[in-house]
C-alpha cells in the first residue's frame, strides 16, 4: 500500500514522479524563482561565473526591486542597473520602484501557484504556504544556478503540524496568532521542517491574513508554512493566473515530526519585544511603553485589510505628535485599492507618511532609520538588533490595529478600545 | 578535507543581521569592502582578531534571519575556516555549502574562546586540541562535502555541468 503523505512529501513526489519521503536529498525542476535586489546583483554575478549565457526559461523568472526602492544611494543605483540590464538581455519578468514587494507580487501576479515548487531568493519566500505552493527562501547561488538550469538541490522535509481552533476573540489578528505561535515554539522550533497550519482560525481567515501567518513560518526556522487551498484560495486566484494547478492535503495517517494543537479562543493581542522575534507577550504586560516610530506596511501586514484596520482606527484621529508613523503598501495594487477605497486620504489626514510601495524602512536602508533609543512599533516580521538601520533603536512588533492604536496614543496600546 | 584553527565563540541565534549589517550589504557586493565589518555589532573589530584558518564557534540556531549570501561569504572571505554551531538555520547552512565554507553540526559546549581545534570532515570529528576531547560531527552528505571540496556549487557545476550527483557516486 502507498505510504500517507504529508503536502510536502506528494508536492515532491509528484514532480520527480516516483515516491518519495521526508529526509532524501533530491533535485527539482523549479516552477518559478525571484530575486530581489537584496539577492540578485549576486545571483547576476554567480550566474556569469558559471558560464551560463541565457537563462533557462525567461518565463519562470522574476525580479524585483523593492528593498531600497526608490534607491537611497549611487552604489545602490549601480546594482540597480545590473538588475535592469540582466532583465532586458533575458527578458524575464521585471518589477522596478514602487510595484512591490516581492512576496507580495508573486501571488498577486500569478508567480506562485498551488502545487507548485517556487524559490526566492529571500527568506521570507515561505508566505506563499498560504494558498498550498511548496515555496522556499533560497540564497544568490542557488537562484544562480536554478536560473541556469532550472533545477536545484532539496532535501525533502519533515513536517510539523499545527492545529489552531476555536473562534478569534474580537481585535486579535492573524498577526497575534503567528506571534503566539512563535513565542511557544521558539525561534529554532521548526528549523529545516516544513510546517503545515490547520484548523477552524485558518478556515476563518481571509487569504490576505493568512499570507501573515505563512510569512513568519521562517521565524521559526521553517522551510515553508503550507495551508490547504480551500475555495477561498480558489476564488483569490481567479483572474490572476489561467494556468492548470493541482492542489494538494495531507493523508490521514501521514508521517509528522510533532503536532502542536492550540485553541487560540481566549488569545489576546500579541507583542513581540526587542531583539528576538520569539519574545512575546500579551498585550497587558507591554502596554504604556512609549514610542516614537510606527511602521505599517511589509509583506507581513502591508496588504489592503491591514491598511483598511489601521484606517477605521485612525479615522477622524491624529497620530501622536510625538510619534511620526510611516506607511509602505505591499504593492502598487493594494495602493490603489486602498486609494479608491479612501483608505489613504484617511491614513494622511490622520499624519502619516506614504512612502512608495517596497520594504520601506523594514530593512534599515532608508525611508525612517530610527534615531538612538528610540523605540519603534512595527507591523514587521523581524525586531532583531539594528534590522532598521540602528542597532541601538528597540523594535516591537505587533498587528496593524495595535500599531495604529499605539500611535495616536504613543505608547503600546491595546487596539480594542478603538474597535 | 581537515582544517585546524583557534575557536572564536559566540552564543545562541546569531542572525545574519549580526554576522553582517544590513546597512552595509545592501549597497555593494564586494565582500572586501563588507569583510571590515565582520560580527562588529557583536564584537567590534572582530575581523581584525581572526587568523587564517580560525573557526567561529556557535550555539542553537546560527546564521537565522535573511537569506542573503553576503553572511557565509563575508565569513569565508574574512578567513574563517568552518563554523561550528549545535545548529544553523536553514538557509545559512544552504549558502554555506553552495559557497564552500563548511558549515558544522557538532554540540560546541565544550569549546571555549580560544581552543585549539582540528576538524576531520571525512571522519566527521572536531579534535579539541587544548582540551583533548574528540567530538563526533552530525555527518554531512556525500554530496555536501563534494561541494565543499570543490570550493562551492558553482565549481560543482562547472565540474558536473548539472546538478546529477550520481555522476560520480
Ligand atoms: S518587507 Fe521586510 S521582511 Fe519583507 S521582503 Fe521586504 S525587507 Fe524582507
Amino acid at each position: 500500500m502507498r505510504k500517507a503523505k504529508t503536502i510536502s512529501e506528494k508536492i515532491f513526489s509528484d514532480h520527480l514522479g516516483r515516491d518519495v519521503e521526508a529526509g532524501e536529498l533530491v533535485i527539482i525542476d523549479v516552477d518559478f524563482m525571484m530575486g530581489q535586489d537584496g539577492t540578485s546583483p549576486l545571483a547576476i554575478k554567480t550566474f556569469e561565473e558559471v558560464g551560463a549565457s541565457s537563462v533557462f526559461d525567461s518565463k519562470k523568472i522574476a525580479m524585483v526591486i523593492d528593498h531600497n526602492a526608490p534607491s537611497p544611494s549611487e552604489k545602490v543605483s549601480a546594482l540597480h542597473k545590473l538588475m535592469r540590464n540582466f532583465k532586458d538581455q533575458n527578458k524575464i519578468y521585471f518589477y522596478d520602484i514602487g510595484d512591490g514587494i516581492c512576496h507580495q507580487l508573486m501571488p498577486e501576479q500569478g508567480h506562485a501557484l498551488p502545487g507548485q515548487i517556487v524559490i526566492g531568493a529571500d527568506s521570507h519566500t515561505c508566505t506563499y504556504g498560504a494558498i498550498n505552493c511548496f515555496s522556499t527562501g533560497v540564497g544568490s547561488t542557488d537562484l544562480a544556478i536554478a536560473m541556469a538550469s532550472g533545477k536545484l538541490w532539496f532535501k525533502v522535509p519533515e513536517t510539523v503540524k499545527i492545529v489552531l481552533n476555536g473562534d478569534l476573540p474580537f481585535g486579535v489578528y492573524s498577526k497575534d496568532v503567528i506571534l503566539f505561535i512563535i513565542k511557544e515554539l521558539t525561534a529554532n522550533g521548526a528549523t529545516y521542517k516544513a510546517v503545515e497550519f490547520e484548523g477552524e482560525v485558518i478556515d476563518n481567515l481571509s487569504v490576505q491574513a493568512r499570507f501573515t501567518i505563512s510569512n513568519m513560518a521562517v521565524e521559526m526556522g521553517a522551510k515553508v508554512g503550507l495551508m490547504k487551498a480551500d475555495d477561498k484560495v480558489l476564488e483569490w486566484l481567479k483572474n490572476r493566473t489561467s494556468d492548470e494547478f493541482k492542489t494538494y492535503e495531507s493523508d490521514y495517517g501521514a508521517q509528522y515530526e510533532k503536532i502542536y494543537n492550540f485553541d487560540l479562543s481566549d488569545l489576546e493581542p500579541q507583542v513581540s519585544k526587542p531583539h528576538t522575534v520569539d519574545n512575546v507577550s500579551s498585550i497587558k504586560d507591554v502596554e504604556g511603553i512609549p514610542i516614537q516610530q510606527g511602521l505599517l506596511g511589509t509583506c507581513t501586514n502591508g496588504r489592503l485589510e491591514d491598511l483598511k484596520i489601521a484606517a477605521k482606527i485612525l479615522k477622524g484621529k491624529k497620530v501622536n505628535s510625538d510619534v511620526r508613523l510611516i506607511v509602505a503598501p505591499a504593492s502598487r495594487s493594494t495602493l490603489l485599492e486602498a486609494i479608491d477605497e479612501g483608505v489613504i486620504q484617511t491614513l494622511i489626514k490622520a499624519g502619516a507618511t506614504i512612502v512608495a510601495p517596497g520594504c520601506g524602512p523594514c530593512v534599515g536602508t532608508h525611508n525612517g532609520v530610527p534615531a538612538d533609543g528610540e523605540n519603534v512599533i512595527s507591523t514587521a516580521n523581524r525586531n532583531f538588533k539594528g534590522r532598521m538601520g540602528n542597532n541601538k533603536a528597540f523594535i516591537y512588533l505587533a498587528s496593524p490595529a495595535t500599531v495604529a492604536a499605539s500611535c495616536i496614543e504613543g505608547k503600546i496600546t491595546d487596539p480594542r478600545k478603538y474597535l | 578535507m581537515q582544517l585546524i584553527g583557534y575557536a572564536h565563540k559566540f552564543g545562541d541565534n546569531v542572525n545574519t543581521d549580526y554576522i553582517i549589517s544590513g546597512k552595509y550589504k545592501f549597497a555593494t557586493i564586494d565582500m572586501n569592502e563588507l569583510v571590515v565589518h565582520l560580527m562588529e555589532d557583536l564584537r567590534p573589530n572582530f575581523y581584525y582578531e581572526i587568523k587564517k584558518g580560525d573557526f567561529i564557534v556557535a550555539g542553537e540556531n546560527f546564521g537565522c534571519g535573511s537569506s542573503r549570501e553576503q553572511a557565509p561569504l563575508v565569513i569565508k572571505q574574512a578567513g574563517i575556516g568552518a563554523v561550528l554551531a549545535k545548529s544553523f538555520a536553514r538557509i545559512f547552512f544552504r549558502n554555506a555549502i553552495n559557497i564552500g565554507l563548511p558549515a558544522i553540526e557538532v554540540s560546541t559546549d565544550s569549546i571555549e574562546e580560544g581552543d585549539s581545534l582540528k576538524v576531520d570532515l571525512e571522519k566527521g570529528i572536531v579534535e579539541n586540541i587544548t582540551k583533548n576531547q574528540v567530538l563526533k560531527i552530525h555527518p554531512l552528505s556525500p554530496e555536501m562535502l563534494e561541494i565543499l571540496k570543490l570550493g562551492g556549487l558553482v565549481n560543482f557545476y562547472k565540474k558536473y555541468g548539472s546538478l546529477e550527483f550520481k555522476k560520480f557516486n
